[in-house]
């Protein structure tokens, strides 16, 4: 008896108890289904923090101002002195790991272009911010060192600005209104998508921080060459840790903090923030996984239970079967192939409600979903590997009845 | 010229080992703390082509005889060959070799497997067997050519009478040309004229030389066999022999 005739007979046993077969598998369905959206899930949300660690921009620190580390007295951020263009070239000159350096000074305006306009974040930056954030460009060209110096009044668009005010015209060399300064459109940049906090990053504007400063953001200016963040991208093989330091060095120095006294100031890695955030998740998935984890082990449980009552009812047949010449390996290895086949049935279905539940919340809740052929190959050996576990009592059993008592029974 | 030749097959008989040769055979059960006797102290030889009946009273030992000639068992004591092999010294595996190769069973309630066509039926030994024939279900059609039952193939056990039920069982039985043909009240569970049908099947069979083993404990059924051999309390208490049988047959 090879494998085939061992499916063909498990095929048929198992369909001449259609519901059972299904009521039995449910577990398997239900245990295989969830590890299946689990991974999806879990893949998705560690594949979207990624890109949005990439979409960040790698080995970057940013500075923020004022906002001091416990609240207590301190008067919340951007009270403190906020962040100059001194700190931006000072940090350059004293930390030579400094590959691209920018200020960020950010606020909200109004753009006119023609009859259309749009409320949208305008944000004043260095010529070497789109380094920074790895942030490349789909049309025209980046700010030049002399953009920024002279303050030219040129603009690069985010694609939904673009696409807002431009729809399908080409923006390029466009003027645009923005507080009524009119500024030309000299590059679209790439879309980046959301932020790790949801934020739509390609709805705004990038200006020359110099052109942009004190007449369309940071128009209550403390300081007349303020920079709002600041931005530092380092080399690759930086420790960031080290680096992040550096930097509170430097400026604790340029703003005279005291030895003891906190920060006015913050350095923060916004990666390692997401993935700390990544972390929870995929410990949230362990604890899914787990969860499924039982419920295969009770869908075999489950298995075992249904098996026992098929050997048991088709005692004859098996007696039937030794009579006419077949071994003990042949009556175990049948029994086998059908709890397997009942398992790998249920894991199959388990996969299909599996990448329909993942692909139904991916589109409902929106959640990035990461469906593997690994995962689902693993979830399919899981499967076999139950039928073969909770299988192989039963087909023991049946392996080693008494071929005389066996033809006996009722 | 014919008288040389019968002669000269009665000596090649004589002087081949009998196919099943049981000698001082003894089958014993636990039953709790007593002892069950089921077979005292059995010799028998049964020759290839015979027609033998084994009859006796339930609890006569001859059920326990037949799982023994059927290699369905082994005996407590005492030797038993069957088709050449001691089947003391055999594994289970060896056993369930044997029974595939040598034995073809027919059961009272035809023990047919459900939701299985007429030719799967037939073809179960063949898939058993090693080597494995190349076309098992060209084997498995020609034997039910030969119980007429062509016209049945892909008939599940359900859709078919009884008559017709045992004759499917006989073509499986039959399907590894098998030495032996052990039937176990094959007719129990028929009617009169189906039962007749079934016989003459045998005697049909036997008459082409196959070993045909009936157990039975009816008469007019025992009565078709050549010779008859009953069992009673474990022990043989008639055997009409070999010889008698054969030149009691016309």
């Amino acid at each position: 008896m090879n494998l085939f005739d061992s499916l063909a007979v498990a095929l048929t046993a198992l369909r001449a108890n259609l519901l059972r077969s299904i009521l039995t598998t449910l577990g398997i369905i239900i245990g295989v289904g969830s590890v299946i959206v689990m991974v999806a899930v879990g893949a998705g949300a560690r594949s979207e923090v990624d890109r949005r660690i990439n979409a960040l921009g790698t080995n970057m620190l940013v500075v923020f101002p004022g906002s001091t580390r416990v609240g207590g007295r301190a008067g919340g951020a951007g009270t403190s002195l906020p962040l100059a263009e001194g700190d931006v070239q000072a940090i350059r000159e004293r930390l030579p790991e400094v590959v691209a350096i920018s200020g960020y000074l950010q606020g909200i305006a109004p753009v006119v272009r023609g009859s259309g306009n749009w409320v949208t974040g305008v944000a004043g930056v260095h010529e070497a911010y789109t380094e920074v954030r790895d942030w490349s460009l789909a049309a025209g060209r980046p700010f030049t060192a002399q953009d920024v110096r002279t303050g030219a009044r040129v603009a690069l668009l985010g694609s939904t600005v673009a696409e807002k005010l431009f729809g399908r015209e080409d923006p390029l060399d466009e003027t645009i209104r923005i507080r009524n300064v009119p500024f030309k459109v000299v590059g679209v940049l790439e879309p980046k998508g959301q932020t790790g906090f949801g934020r739509d990053q390609d709805d705004m504007i990038l200006l020359p921080l110099s052109a942009a400063r004190g007449r369309i953001v940071g128009r209550n200016q403390v300081v007349n060459d303020q920079v709002g963040q600041i931005f530092v991208k380092l080399e690759a093989s930086t420790d960031l840790e080290r680096a992040q330091e550096e930097i509170e060095s430097i400026l604790r120095q340029r703003r005279r903090i005291q030895p003891g006294a906190e920060d006015d100031f913050a350095v923060r890695n916004l990666a390692e923030f997401l993935k700390a955030r990544t972390a929870a998740q995929t410990t949230l998935s362990w604890l899914l996984g787990a969860t499924s984890a039982i419920a295969l082990i009770v869908g075999g449980i489950g298995i075992m239970n249904i098996m026992l009552v098929s050997v048991t009812e088709r005692t004859r047949e098996i007696g039937l079967r030794m009579a006419v010449g077949g071994r003990r390996r042949d009556i175990l290895m049948q029994f086998l192939v059908e709890a397997v086949t009942l398992c790998m049935l249920g894991g199959l279905i388990g996969v299909a409600i599996g990448i329909a539940l993942a692909v139904g919340i991916a589109h409902t809740a929106e959640w990035p979903i990461l469906i593997s052929p690994d995962v689902v190959l693993v979830a399919l050996a899981a499967a076999a590997g139950t039928g073969i576990f909770f299988g192989f009592f039963p087909a023991r059993r049946a392996a080693l009845l008494n071929p005389i008592e066996a033809l006996r029974s009722e | 010229m014919n008288a040389l030749s019968e002669l000269r097959a009665a000596a090649a008989g004589a002087v081949r080992p009998p196919l099943i040769e049981a000698t001082a055979v003894t089958k014993t059960y636990r039953m709790g703390d007593a002892e069950v006797h089921a077979l005292d102290g059995v010799s028998l030889a049964i020759r290839q082509g015979e027609f033998v009946a084994i009859m006796g009273p339930s609890g006569s030992g001859k059920s326990t005889m037949m799982n023994l000639i059927g290699a369905l068992d082994v005996p407590t004591s005492g030797s038993l060959e069957i088709d050449g092999r001691n089947v003391a010294e055999l594994t289970s595996d060896e056993l369930a070799e044997l029974r595939n190769r040598s034995i073809g069973f027919v059961f009272q309630q035809f023990n047919l497997l459900p939701r299985t066509t007429a030719l799967r039926q037939v073809m179960l030994p063949l898939l058993y067997a090693r080597p494995r024939p190349a076309d098992p279900e060209a084997i498995a059609r020609q034997r039910l050519e030969q119980v007429k039952l062509a016209t049945r193939l892909d008939h599940l056990p359900s859709q078919l009478s009884g008559g017709q039920q045992q004759r499917v069982a006989v073509a499986r039985a039959l399907v590894n040309n098998p030495k032996v043909l052990l039937a176990d009240e094959p007719t129990g569970a028929l009617d009169t004229r189906t039962s007749e049908e079934i016989m003459r099947l045998f005697c049909d069979l036997n008459a082409a030389g196959i070993t045909v083993i009936l157990v039975t404990h009816e008469h007019d059924i025992a009565a078709h066999a050549r010779r008859r051999i009953s069992f009673r309390d474990g022990r043989i208490v008639e055997d009409t022999g070999a010889e008698k049988a054969r030149s009691a047959a016309p």
